[in-house]
């Protein structure tokens, strides 16, 4: 029962958030008179915030190393915006080329600042504020201080396109469907999988009540938001990118070995050194890894908006870290999950669509985000405290 | 017999499920040394934190009476202000700020309460320098002074506050043999002029020598006070009473074979990596055999932690120089992944900050060196983490409510056993043990000891650091003795005893100077 109740106390942030995330969706559901939830919108909210997600894993990444946070993300995602429509509509390159020579760009970038940081000792927050300037300086410089307009069909595409159907239904995405159906048996295998292997371990499991619930609200969840999805155009190319990504990064944060010395540096940089751990070659790639993931945040910007302007991705690191926070990342390094980033991003993302279906202005809508920010941290400090006593 | 100063009278203290405290009573005789003895977990912080008021006036029950008054301490501020002060086992001092600004610091002195008066403060600090003995300037920065001066500024600003009871934890378990003497015979003097204190102590050779009245608390009850001229104090006795059993032998008996030459070190020489003019290992020469406990005394800042950890992948030390040998063969070991490969392990002297990530659990404190060997394909096998982390959990008796505590919350014997873990499950052959009991109970030492004497019985080589000279007598077959970074003596178990290695240390001194 102890070793429940620490397991539990262990996960609440994280669980405190996917119920603030709730009960955030039903408010504005019930507030926008049922708009937030309508299959257009969703579809809308997802490919809003897609590149905010983006940023926050790779932002996830910098801050569980001490705490370091990257204020130069919103200049990458302008700086290689601006440089993906030049090489498309000035140099004519193919959209492809275009695409690969900015996700260079963007490694580049990050290992221009990974290297001061990592290797010469810069403080990171100084890196990357220098950053900051110089690659919007860059930007306004490369586009001359006019926007890029239009992009071609194929660039957009990743940004603004959905999976195209299988079949030709009316009113219905078959495609979309059926990928919901897959992900619930993936889902409920691997839950299966897991608890037999504990068992088979003979460590503590759920009870089988707790497990049933969970395996069936999550399923609910999966198929109410496909279908949802289907009857609006389908799989938006974007969301593919996200869950690709999400799945990628949590399986290297919790289950590979460079995943566990990034978690180790942000506890005990000392500790992590005389364990072997290669910790400036740690910190050296997690920037890299920030700069490429910016990078695909600028071209999936970029592509929505169909245009690369000198303002394009201004404040979004503000965005990304608040998400991080909001998620559970402790600010000292060592906590923190992309799950938990990517809850932290979409609850902002709700905020954000609901407030702007409701007619909130902008400048409400800044001021909102910032309390929210400050009382889910605060929640966290209080949650902590009370633990100790 | 004097008065009491403070008496604590059954005093009972419960933490959600656990009594930590029960009905204690605790009384401390007016310009006496009072020692409080018990292993971790006992109480005793417990009981300290309650009259410093950390644990304030209403969680607890009984009473506190000083001057034969009741009094009621809501904060630190009213046990403060009746004169008593607390000075924690972890200092509570600014680095970066002057000697004078952190005695002065929270009790300014100032000029109608406004305006700091410096030079006041200074004056005033340096009176008490004086009067501690410690020849430094007032403006030094508290960063730029060694851990035993630290300890004396702490006792300057508990004076400043007009302290009539001072209560030291654990106040030389960092510190060298001079410099715990130096502070006990500090304790002595203050003594005299008026000022009573309460030490709280692993060391029972110093609590013999300095204490007035020993009090010995156990699974938060009293269990006695012994008083000096009045019981037959003996190190024994109060280990006795506290474990509540009589250990028969301090260091356990070790019955192993020591083999050929293992791991040799040939003419090997370190700069220090902030001023790489200044040497801070000189031409060291050193071997050990298979199976053998090897020990490095010396005083503090005599080298020993850094020739550890310069062995150990160049973790310290710049401009590096000289040979490796394993097994007759030369090494080349140019990092700290370097030497976990070639089966060096290095258990630092310094848990918290250098040895544990305290915010992770126990399992992957265990792991985190070799989590090459929990490699299926790409993914660590979380299933075979964990039943490694039980295996160790029993193995070496890790005290936790599972392998998943954060090993922030373990007490010191413990935390230093999962550095032990950590250490042993990356299967090495040689292990570099730098101050491996350091602020641990007499119960969790004994342990330690019997692990090293495991390993060594399976063959492996360990080097023991160690600045209690009974611990390196007592567990090593033989002994290094280092000085201003050089060795000045080697001795065997038979012929070594602490005054031979004083002897070492004072002998090179000498040549030094001439």
């Amino acid at each position: 029962m102890k070793r429940v109740r620490s397991l539990l106390r262990g996960n609440i942030r994280q669980y405190a958030m996917i119920i603030a995330l709730i009960f955030v969706i039903i408010i504005f559901e019930i507030l926008t008179k049922g708009i937030l939830l309508k299959p257009l919108n969703i579809s809308n909210l997802i490919q809003q915030n897609a590149y905010i997600l983006i940023l926050a894993i790779g932002m996830l990444l910098c801050i569980l190393t001490i705490g370091n946070i990257d204020l130069s993300v919103g200049s990458v995602v302008g700086l290689v915006g601006a440089l993906s429509a030049i090489f498309i509509l000035k140099m004519d390159m193919p959209v492809w080329i275009a695409i690969i020579l900015s996700l260079i760009a963007g490694f580049i970038i990050g290992a221009w600042q990974g290297v001061w940081i990592a290797y010469i000792g810069v403080p990171a927050f100084i890196v990357t504020l220098g950053g900051q300037l110089i690659f919007r300086g860059l930007t306004m410089v490369a586009l001359q201080g006019t926007s890029l307009a239009p992009l071609p069909d194929s660039y957009t595409f990743m940004a603004a396109g959905f999976v195209p159907d299988i079949a030709n239904i009316e009113g219905i995405n078959l495609l979309t469907l059926l990928a919901g159906g897959v992900a619930c048996i993936l889902f409920i295998i691997n839950e299966i999988n897991k608890r037999r292997n504990k068992k088979k371990y003979d460590f503590d499991v759920s009870s089988i009540g707790a497990f049933l619930f969970k395996i069936v609200a999550i399923t609910a969840a999966i198929l109410a938001f496909s279908y949802a999805l289907a009857s609006y155009r389908g799989i938006p190319m974007v969301l593919l990118i996200v869950v690709a990504l999400v799945l990628i990064y949590t399986f290297v944060t919790d289950k590979t070995i460079p995943g566990r010395h990034i978690y180790a540096y942000g506890g005990n940089p000392k500790a992590a050194r005389l364990s072997g751990i290669k910790t400036k070659r740690v910190l050296f790639w997690v920037y890299v890894n920030m700069g490429v993931l910016a990078a695909l945040a600028g071209i999936v910007f970029t592509g929505r908006l169909n245009s690369a302007t000198p303002k394009g991705g201004y404040g979004f690191e503000l965005d990304a870290i608040a998400a991080c926070f909001i998620g559970g990342a402790s600010t000292t390094g060592g906590i923190g999950t992309v799950v938990g980033a990517i809850v932290g991003g979409l609850l902002m993302g709700v905020l954000n669509n609901g407030m702007s279906i409701m007619g909130v202005s902008i400048d409400w809508q800044q001021a909102i985000k910032g309390f929210v920010l400050l009382i889910a941290v605060g929640f966290d400090v209080i949650s902590k405290i009370r633990a100790k006593v | 017999m004097g008065k009491y100063i403070l008496e604590m009278r059954n005093i009972t203290k419960t933490f959600p499920g656990v009594k930590a405290l029960d009905n204690v009573n605790f009384r401390v005789i007016q310009d006496h040394i009072h020692a409080l003895v018990g292993e971790n977990g006992a109480g005793k912080s417990t009981l300290m934190n309650i009259l410093s008021a950390v644990y304030p006036y209403g969680t607890y029950e009984g009473d506190i009476v000083v001057d034969g008054e009741v009094c009621v301490f809501k904060s630190i501020k009213d046990s403060e202000a009746k004169g008593i002060a607390i000075i924690h086992q972890e200092l509570a001092l600014i680095p970066s700020l002057s000697i004078a600004e952190n005695v002065f610091l929270g009790n300014e002195q100032t000029d109608k309460g406004l305006i700091i008066n410096w030079d006041k403060t200074r004056i005033r600090t340096s009176e008490m320098l004086k009067k501690v003995g410690l020849n430094e300037r007032t403006d030094t920065k508290v960063k730029d002074i060694g851990l035993g001066k630290q300890q004396l500024v702490e006792i300057v600003k508990a004076l400043a506050k007009d302290v009539r009871l001072l209560i030291l934890d654990e106040p030389t378990a960092a510190l060298n043999d001079k410099d715990s003497d130096f502070l006990l015979d500090l304790l002595v003097d203050l003594k005299e002029h008026g000022i009573t204190s309460i030490i709280i102590s692993h060391k029972l050779n110093e609590i013999t020598k300095v204490a007035d009245e020993i009090t010995i608390i156990r699974d938060g009850a009293t269990i006695e006070t012994l008083v000096k001229g009045v019981d037959n104090i003996t190190e024994e006795r109060i280990i006795k009473s506290m474990v509540g059993r009589e250990i028969v032998d301090r260091f356990p008996k070790r019955t192993h074979k020591v083999g050929d030459v293992f791991f040799e070190v040939k003419h090997w020489n370190a700069f220090d990596p902030l001023d790489d003019t200044k040497q801070v290992l000189k031409d060291i020469n050193i071997n050990i055999r298979k199976g053998e406990v090897v020990g490095i005394a010396g005083l503090m800042g005599a080298g020993r932690t850094e020739l550890a950890m310069s062995l150990y992948g160049k973790a310290y030390g710049a401009k590096i120089s000289g040979q490796i040998f394993m097994n007759g063969v030369e090494q080349r070991i140019n990092d700290v992944s370097d030497a976990i490969d070639k089966g060096i392990a290095y258990a630092t002297e310094d848990r918290k900050t250098a040895g544990l990530i305290l915010i992770d659990d126990i399992k992957r404190n265990i792991t985190l060196t070799s989590l090459k060997s929990l490699k299926r394909k790409l993914v660590i096998d979380s299933n075979l983490e964990i039943k490694i982390g039980e295996e160790y959990r029993k193995k070496l008796n890790i005290k936790s409510s599972s392998i998943l505590q954060k090993t922030g919350d373990l007490s010191g014997g413990n935390q230093q056993k999962v550095v032990f873990s950590k250490c042993i499950f990356a299967d090495p052959d040689i292990l570099f043990l730098d101050e491996p009991t350091r602020g641990i109970d007499v119960g969790a030492k004994y342990e330690i000891y019997t692990i090293i004497n495991e390993l060594a019985e399976k063959g492996k080589s360990i080097v023991v650091i160690s600045s209690e000279l009974p611990e390196i007598l007592g567990m090593c077959d033989r002994i290094y003795v280092m000085n201003k970074g050089m060795i000045v003596g080697e001795l065997t178990a038979s012929e070594a005893s602490q005054e031979k290695i004083m002897q070492y240390i004072m002998q090179s001194n000498k040549e030094a100077v001439k």
